[in-house]
């Protein structure tokens, strides 16, 4: 927040402190309670032992330890990191494509938009149970089904994915394709550009702020996925270790922290809340990293 | 001659691009398409004939439908209701309480507020499930922990009787769940309004000052009413996220008791060995119809208000 000059409100200041508890105070108290307690309380229990929080004792990085030595938590990283990669490649070039044609001044383009941005309003539950029920419908005329082999329950998480999102990046390309200023395209054409060196030398340049957004908007929603992923395959198949332990292939982090916190072992809370405190680092470094990327931007142009 | 040709191609590349953009629209539609069949399908033909019509021995009617309705001994109308309850009351609060907030914020520029502004933008990267075993834990606690005999107690009075056991904060049923959501939703709706308020240029309000208003009616009756376009951005935002929500309100409320749309639904699908699909997409049709209705009715504000929310959070 940028602060204006000590002075600033002047006279208005003083006659709204008095009220501040009016204005301040509900959302203070609801954010204490809803926020800033949980999440340290969140810390300080990853740091301990605990069934429930009145037993919580102290045992230093332990859980941390033991989350990292958990084969299905780095199973469900690795998983969730290339499920992430791959739905951002392929949501922002078919989002950008269609955005790209519908700026194009083609006929329907309105109600084309209506639709493509359709999907995005319906919840992840719903959208799961949605797609559950296509896939199997193909795959049970092959005898098998979404949940017992890995590729289908990643690619069928992609296809779902693609659905609800495309839309969604789609009209924050359109609000970048229409900002590019139509002199510069003026300009190219009489330049005798082509098609194709229009678009990559001159429109893509333009759009930039809006691939940024999107980029590390869909590789956060990618992360951070957890309904779909849960009404989908809730993680299955599953591989048995030779230790005994069993590994879910298609379960994404926030489903293993979920179900490390309220599966059969209620001794593994702890290492549940270090592995999502591990987590948060890695959603909120992401959100910072993008922070940075697009400020350096603004300092260049 | 040339550019006649020019023209009429590009007239024809832009016809072509028109169809092949509409074949892929009913594409896109499909889905939506396969839930309204099935949903008139008798269970045992939604695996196997998922993409045929409801036709001859496949009809259904409207069974699937009334099946649904009282599916897993839980009425469906009450996850309505309490969907229907919580998303309202969620997105008020929401609403008044943090351009309340925000206002304050962005005039009196304090250290407390500047402390409370940088926690909000910092309560926007931290993702549900670093939070969500305390969370639930703290709503339940103060919810079973603050009936009215309870806090009597602390204050060294008995109360017997059953307003005793009335809970004066009930953040575990749906009618204490909107100030879970007013915490846990601050964070974006704070930024929003900030940045708005930032850009109100102050002398409207030290006008209104001058011709005597105080603080709360100057709020309420010069400030409340610019804040109308982020308003509505950020309300399409909550309602859309309390609407979908499934986590939250299922590790905060009794779910024997409480059901919101998307629990009962995932209750009914992952709960059970043998599911009645029939009945689960005709429930899922019943769920997405509003959204559609609301979708339509509102398109461009919930297009525009997503839209800035993306941009700015």
């Amino acid at each position: 927040m940028k602060r204006k000059k000590p002075s600033s409100g002047g006279g208005l200041r003083r006659p709204i402190q008095r009220w501040g508890w009016l204005f301040l105070g509900p959302v203070t108290a609801a954010f204490a309670l809803g926020f800033v307690w949980p999440f340290l309380q969140g810390i300080y229990l990853s740091l301990c032992k605990f069934r429930i929080i009145k037993d919580a004792q102290f045992i230093g990085l332990d859980n941390y330890i033991a989350a990292f030595q958990d084969a299905s938590f780095m199973h469900s990283f690795w998983y969730t990191a290339l499920f992430a990669v791959v739905s951002l490649v392929l949501i922002n070039v078919l989002a950008f494509t269609v955005a790209y044609f519908l700026t194009q001044g083609i006929r329907g383009s309105n109600l084309y938009r209506t639709v493509f941005f359709m999907p995005n309003l319906i919840g992840g539950i719903v959208l799961g149970y949605i797609w559950s029920m296509i896939f199997d419908g193909i795959l049970s005329h092959y005898n098998t089904s979404i949940l017992l082999e890995t590729k289908y329950g990643f690619w069928g998480l992609i296809i779902l994915m693609c659905w609800q999102q495309i839309g969604y990046m789609m009209i924050i390309y359109i609000a970048g394709l229409q900002a590019v200023p139509e002199e510069m395209l003026e300009a190219a054409r009489i330049d005798g550009a082509s098609k194709s060196q229009t678009l990559f030398k001159v429109t893509i340049p333009n759009v930039m702020p809006s691939i940024t957004i999107c980029t590390f908007l869909s590789l956060t929603n990618g992360f951070k996925l957890f309904d779909q992923n849960l009404a989908l395959t809730a993680g299955q198949p599953f591989v048995i270790q030779p230790d005994g332990s069993s590994i879910k292939t298609t379960e994404m982090l926030a489903l293993n922290i979920y179900n490390t916190f309220y599966g059969q072992n209620s001794a593994s809370k702890g290492v549940a809340q270090a592995k999502a405190v591990i987590f948060f680092v890695l959603v909120a470094g992401l959100g910072l990293a993008q922070l940075a990327y697009t400020r350096k931007r603004e300092v260049q142009q | 001659m040339k550019e006649k040709n020019g023209l009429a191609a590009e007239r024809r590349t832009k016809t072509i691009l028109s169809v092949v953009l509409g074949i892929i629209c009913v594409i896109y539609v499909l889905p939506v398409l396969t839930v309204v069949l099935n949903s008139f399908k008798l269970n045992t033909f939604v695996k196997t004939d998922t993409f045929s019509l409801p036709t001859g021995e496949m009809w259904a009617g409207f069974t699937n439908f009334i099946k649904g309705m009282t599916f897993g001994n839980y009425p469906f109308w009450k996850s309505v209701f309490y969907s229907t309850f919580i998303t309202i009351v969620s997105t008020a609060l929401i609403l008044l309480f943090t351009s309340m907030a925000a206002w304050y914020i962005a005039r009196v520029d304090s250290k407390f507020c500047r402390t409370i502004y940088y926690l909000c933008v910092f309560s926007m990267v931290v993702p549900f499930q670093m939070v969500m075993y305390t969370l639930s834990k703290t709503a339940d606690s103060i919810g079973t922990g603050s009936t009215i005999g309870n806090l009597a107690a602390m204050l060294g009075i008995r109360v017997t009787g059953p307003a005793a056991d009335v809970a004066l904060l009930p953040l575990n049923t749906p009618y204490g769940i909107p100030i879970v959501y007013l915490g846990f939703g601050a964070g974006l709706a704070i930024f929003m309004f900030v940045g708005f308020v930032k850009s109100i240029p102050l002398e409207i309000e030290e006008a209104a000052a001058i011709d005597g208003c105080g603080p709360i009616r100057t709020y309420f009756s010069v400030v409340f009413p610019m804040l109308r376009p982020t308003m509505i951005s950020v309300g399409i935002l909550e309602i859309m996220w309390v609407w979908n929500d499934y986590l939250l309100p299922y590790l905060v409320l009794d779910i024997n008791e409480y059901r919101t749309i998307p629990i009962h639904i995932q209750y009914l699908k992952g709960s059970y060995g043998t599911v009645d699909l029939g009945a689960t997409m005709a429930l899922i049709l019943l769920s997405i119809i509003p959204v559609i209705i609301f979708y339509l009715l509102c398109q461009k504000h919930i297009i525009k208000g997503v839209a800035a929310g993306a941009v700015k959070g």
